[in-house]
């Protein structure tokens, strides 16, 4: 009976995980092809030899915005992952008056559509003389992140029961000794989950960086973009980056995976 | 070391008053332990004195030192708490040791402290742990030893027994009492429990609705309870009251409560005899109603008669659960030798010395 019913939920999986497999197939397929096996006919073969050069030639075009990504990606992550755990913390266990409005209001950021606001930052960066480089970018995201990770360490620390907190006031810490010595080392699995989050939504981010950056600052999504030439497209060279431009984040999941799951649970069930 | 006052101390959360004009002078090396139901203010008291609360209204003084306003770091106390609130990622040394770190006491004198208090507790084996390779007992005596490498001026225990299975809830009572004994500290306790009350404290403060009810040595608190709710929180099980009225008959004092008489021998009626004709509720302890057939020695004696609902053999003794004549139910502990069933009718002598009598308005206790 049981295992009958784990078999007809399988089809489905198996089906919805093919589907969702096809785009990275094609990317990795043709990436691999020669400049002429590529073409619309041939487009679900498999390629007739291993052509590694077009992989070259995508890091060639693509190496310095890779850098630019992780100059990007790195500070901004980090930022406003601290950020979010500081603010989580106080309002989740050193309340001030207000904080139950001002943590609505810090939500309601996660809400603002990046297109509504582009004007405005494009006015603001270049006011502040951040327009064109990649700090600009860091200082949009390091923002924009502050929202979810607010509320990802917040529901976090909301677990962790007060007395810890007291205990330690106790003892003879302050706020920050609070924070430091005692939220901040339990709240490590919360910093993966949030570091993962940050790091793929800045490094995947196209619009921002392609209204915010000059060209020598362009971070690998916006390249990517450009690796096209005007005439033609070389689909496999344009595969191979869009696959060294995926690269990081899947290596990301693969690895920390686990730990992801591990953290989202951990402050969704354990709080 | 330091004496602790609650000098008119209130604290209101909105419209809910949790404790209401408490003033208790806690002398030096005192273990004062806050008992009371649920929501009676006890732990909020505590927590005022930890500085964990603002206080809306009041004093409070460690020493000759107001604390009002003193963080709870600066107030030179310790306390216990009821989850142990042992830090999860630290060592059991580590747990010991983060107060004395913080106060930058030198190293050496850290790991000599904490290696001390670790033999007191006898968890000196567990120093390399994390917490929660800990049994709960072993939990506990951690969270005590944080408090004792602090040496701090005052101890506070919120309810730290209370995790604990009964039989090593009895051993850490008397581990309590002899640390007490042993540091000479200003011991503050609160409990939801009449029998750790009863047991450990010096004095004991009973609080209901936030309001102070009495407070007294144990054995004044059970002789002299100051009001109905004292009288049948503290005993076990909770002493019986009836509604009665004290009246003369051929020149002698009685209870009458309708279902039964008591004669009010010796020098009992000249305490009651100005209530003489009035309503009063009347109390006896369980433990103050035998068997005639067993009547122990020297008690002052007033016999009745009641019918047994429910027998319960403990052992040593039997709980009888009894009916007057008007089919209100009461306890009686008597000697297990007494043979009775249910339906029986039976001979009992009350103690009429430990008799109490409260006033039916006020249940404020009568003719101490």
């Amino acid at each position: 009976m049981k295992t009958q019913r784990a078999s007809w939920l399988y089809l489905p999986l198996l089906l919805m995980a093919a589907f969702y497999i096809l785009p990275m197939y094609i990317m990795l397929s043709t990436g691999f092809k020669s400049f002429a096996e590529v073409s619309l006919k041939t487009m679900w073969n498999l390629p007739t030899g291993i052509h590694l050069e077009n992989f070259q030639r995508a890091y060639e075009a693509l190496a310095p915005n890779l850098w630019n990504s992780v100059r990007l990606v790195v500070p901004a992550a980090i930022i406003s992952s601290i950020l979010g755990s500081l603010n989580g913390f106080v309002l989740a266990k050193w309340k001030f008056r207000g904080a139950d409005l001002i943590f609505p209001l810090i939500l309601f950021g996660m809400f603002i559509p990046y297109q509504s606001i582009l004007i405005p930052l494009v006015e603001f960066m270049k006011r502040i003389n951040l327009y064109g480089g990649i700090w600009g970018l860091v200082l949009t995201h390091v923002i924009y992140g502050i929202p979810i990770t607010t509320l990802t360490f917040r529901n976090y620390y909301a677990g962790i029961p007060v007395e810890l907190v007291e205990a330690s006031r106790i003892d003879g810490a302050g706020i920050l000794g609070v924070y430091w010595h005692i939220m901040l080392p339990l709240s490590i699995p919360s910093f993966v989950v949030v570091l993962i989050w940050q790091f793929t939504a800045a490094w995947n981010d196209f619009l921002f960086a392609v209204v915010l950056t000059k060209p020598a600052s362009w971070p690998v999504t916006v390249a990517l973009n450009n690796l096209a030439g005007s005439q033609i497209i070389e689909w496999n060279v344009q595969m191979a980056g869009s696959f060294l431009a995926a690269l990081p984040t899947l290596l990301v999941y693969i690895f920390l995976g686990r730990y992801f799951l591990r953290g989202l649970l951990a402050g969704a069930v354990k709080g | 070391m330091a004496s602790v006052t609650y000098d008119h101390v209130y604290k209101r959360f909105g419209d809910v008053t949790a404790v209401n004009d408490l003033n208790i002078q806690i002398a030096d090396k005192e273990f004062l332990v806050f008992v009371g139901p649920s929501g009676c203010g006890k732990t909020t008291s505590l927590r005022l004195l930890a500085g964990l609360e603002e206080i809306s209204d009041g004093q409070i003084l460690i020493g000759d030192r107001v604390v009002n306003d003193v963080p709870p770091k600066d107030r030179d106390i310790a306390m216990v708490f009821q989850s142990y609130a042992l830090y999860p990622h630290m060592t059991v040394y580590d747990n010991m040791a983060f107060g004395l770190k913080l106060r930058k006491t030198p190293k050496d004198e850290i790991a000599q402290r904490v290696r001390e208090a670790a033999e007191i507790l006898d968890i000196d084996h567990l120093l390399d742990r994390k917490p929660k390779q800990l049994s709960g007992g072993q939990r506990q005596r951690v969270a005590v030893g944080r408090a004792i490498v602090r040496e701090p001026a005052v101890f506070l225990f919120d309810e730290p027994l209370s995790n604990l299975d009964a039989k090593l809830r009895v051993q850490t009572r008397a581990q309590l009492t002899k640390l007490h004994q042993r540091l000479q500290t200003t011991f503050i306790y609160v409990t939801h429990d009449q029998v750790e009350a009863m047991t450990m404290a010096t004095r004991i403060a009973v609080m209901k609705d936030g309001i102070l009810q009495q407070i007294d040595t144990p054995q004044n608190l059970y002789d002299k309870p100051s009001n109905v709710f004292v009288g049948g929180f503290i005993g076990s099980p909770s002493m019986n009251f009836f509604d009665a009225t004290l009246v003369e008959s051929d020149g002698k004092l009685e209870v009458n409560a309708g279902g039964f008489r008591l004669e009010v021998p010796g020098e009992k009626a000249s305490a009651w005899a100005p209530y003489k004709g009035k309503e009063v509720i009347f109390g006896i302890r369980p433990e103050d109603v035998h068997s005639k057939q067993f009547t122990p020695p020297g008690i002052l004696e007033s016999d009745m008669t009641a019918k047994v609902d429910v027998t319960e053999l403990m052992g040593n003794e039997i709980f009888l659960y009894l009916l007057t004549g008007d089919d209100k139910q009461f306890i009686g502990r008597v000697d297990p030798r007494v043979k009775v069933d249910s339906g029986d009718q039976i001979e009992l002598a009350v103690n009429m010395g430990n008799a109490h009598i409260f006033d039916p308005k006020t249940e404020v206790a009568l003719g101490e």
